[in-house]
């Protein structure tokens, strides 16, 4: 599903944020991404979405090598995905419902299917009821279960999470997470950027460890009844 | 395709609420693009003005062909035949002597004084009016010399000096109309881009969004695009409507004016035409500017992580 063959990342400043990188992600496998702030989580997570283009290297999304992707198709590639952020990236001079509708705007959906998924989406994340109002006047948990309503409402086949409980406490943070699980269990291939180890002693998915730009000690894989993905 | 349009109809719905909102700022820029579309639409209304004023340039050629005292009126209607016969002559109008002169009592208001003249001392006329296709100063001249040379002939007066000039002037008008148009054009192309450039700034953030959850070029460019066009289209309806008042405001001291001349001319006002090319230019003005904008300002709005 994710391929990523020794992928080296330099940024304009000179800064190595990923030297030969080499993992892969099974499709419907759910994946912590550990490590130190600076490790790299955020420059994997870039690559995935196409923000960053990598230095050196093969980044394979879905069979669709991301290096010959042509610019022209890229909306339609960042369709596939869903992405979520530590701040929400909510626009707030909008109503909940348009926020997460976007996506489905933007892939020209109609109106009626945009109200039947979006209320879906808001209803998996427990928020049906709240779409007539602004993100300021929601909780910061619920902000973003926004983010994430709106990273899954176009149903996409991964879904990348840049410290999603960066902002939040502990409670919420497990909260967020069984969220994300629960797609995970619908097929989705789910990957997490934190530096929250007891959130991923918790939850026990596979986690793959950055360190200074490098994969440290492969895959590990902490539930035996998980199957071993190399 | 149903979502296409209706995202068409929402970015268009979208703009008019932004612009809505911010009615001052608004209000300004179509302010301005109205000025810049005002000044070569009165232009060309001048100079459409000026010409319907002086009748258009065949009417305003004609020969007065003055006879010697003493030439009898079946001589002058003869030699009126000769120049029926030439090419390039459209009419020949025989005016008489005497015709002349109770044309003269009439609307000089002389008339008493007139009576008190023994004689008429009118000459026989004719009113040669060449064929509009033979109006050249080449042409004229050659039909002057034509009938200075009969012998019965006093003067040929020939009033094309003042049409040359004025066609010059107005040849000269519509070179600086074209001019002001293409600078003032320019100046409504930038004001649009520039607003437009702020306006891109301004929602960067849903911009970064947008692009992030696949919103492609065009999804992105569009609002802006109608934003462009309505500005245009605003500035455009103002440009006429300031226009039209100019054009109301001075139609009665026109008329006054072309009464004192004995002309029923009266000003007219910019027609469905003019009112239409400029909209279109508007429009079309607007859009370019907005596109201009969108494709040198989005390209650098990529989403950050």
């Amino acid at each position: 599903m994710i391929l990523f063959e020794r992928v080296t990342k330099r940024y304009p400043n000179g800064r190595e944020a990923l030297r030969a990188a080499s993992f892969s992600i099974d499709r419907g496998e759910m994946v912590f991404l550990t490590g130190r702030s600076g490790a790299g989580k955020s420059t994997v997570l870039k690559l995935i979405a196409m923000l960053e283009r990598p230095t050196r290297g093969t980044v394979v999304v879905n069979g669709q090598n991301l290096g010959a992707l042509k610019s022209r198709h890229l909306p339609a590639y960042r369709r596939t995905l869903g992405v979520v952020f530590q701040e929400h990236r909510l626009l707030d001079d909008r109503p909940v419902f348009d926020n997460v509708a976007l996506p489905l705007v933007v892939a020209g959906a109609s109106a009626a299917e945009m109200g039947k998924r979006v209320r879906a989406a808001l209803d998996q994340v427990g928020l049906l009821g709240k779409e007539r109002m602004l993100p300021n006047e929601l909780s910061v948990g619920e902000q973003q279960r926004v983010g994430i309503a709106r990273a899954v409402v176009g149903k996409p086949a991964v879904l990348i999470a840049d410290e999603p409980t960066g902002n939040l406490d502990p409670d919420l943070s497990v909260e967020v997470m069984k969220l994300f699980k629960r797609f995970q269990d619908v097929g989705v291939t789910v990957i997490i950027a934190t530096h929250d180890l007891h959130v991923v002693h918790e939850f026990g998915q596979r986690s793959i460890v950055l360190e200074d730009g490098q994969i440290q000690g492969g895959a590990e894989t902490p539930l035996p009844s998980m199957t071993a993905t190399r | 395709m149903v979502g296409y349009l209706t995202h068409h109809a929402q970015s268009l719905v979208g703009s008019i609420g932004r612009l809505a909102r911010a009615p001052f700022a608004t209000a300004l820029t179509v302010l301005v693009i109205a000025l810049a579309l005002a000044l070569p639409l009165a232009l060309s209304l001048f100079v459409s003005n000026a010409l319907s004023a002086t009748g258009g340039f065949t009417g305003a050629v004609d020969m007065s062909v003055y006879f010697k005292p003493g030439v009898t009126l079946g001589q002058v209607q003869q030699l009126a035949r000769n120049a029926r016969a030439r090419a390039g002559v459209a009419a020949v109008e025989v005016i008489s002597a005497d015709a002349a002169l109770k044309e003269f009592q009439q609307y000089s208001g002389f008339g008493t004084a007139l009576q008190a003249l023994g004689a008429n001392p009118l000459p026989n006329v004719l009113h040669v009016r060449p064929a509009a296709a033979a109006s050249t100063p080449a042409d004229l001249d050659g039909l002057r010399h034509y009938l200075s040379a009969w012998p019965e002939v006093d003067l040929v007066q020939l009033d094309a000096q003042w049409v040359l000039r004025f066609n010059a002037i107005l040849a000269l008008l519509r070179r600086v109309l074209g001019i002001a148009a293409l600078f003032l054009g320019a100046g409504v192309l930038a004001v649009i881009g520039n607003t437009i450039r702020l306006e891109i700034q301004g929602r960067r953030p849903e911009i970064e969004v947008v692009r992030l959850v696949g919103g492609s070029s065009g999804f992105i460019r569009r609002p802006f695009l109608y934003t462009g066009m309505l500005y245009g289209f605003g500035g455009a309806v103002l440009a006429w409507g300031m226009v039209e008042t100019a054009v109301l405001v001075l139609q009665k001291p026109m008329a006054d004016l072309a009464a004192l001349y004995g002309s029923s001319y009266t000003l007219s006002g910019p027609g469905l035409a003019q009112a239409g090319v400029v909209v279109a230019s508007g429009l079309g003005l607007g859009w370019l500017g907005a596109w201009l904008a969108a494709a040198r300002h989005l390209r650098g709005i990529e989403p950050r992580a």
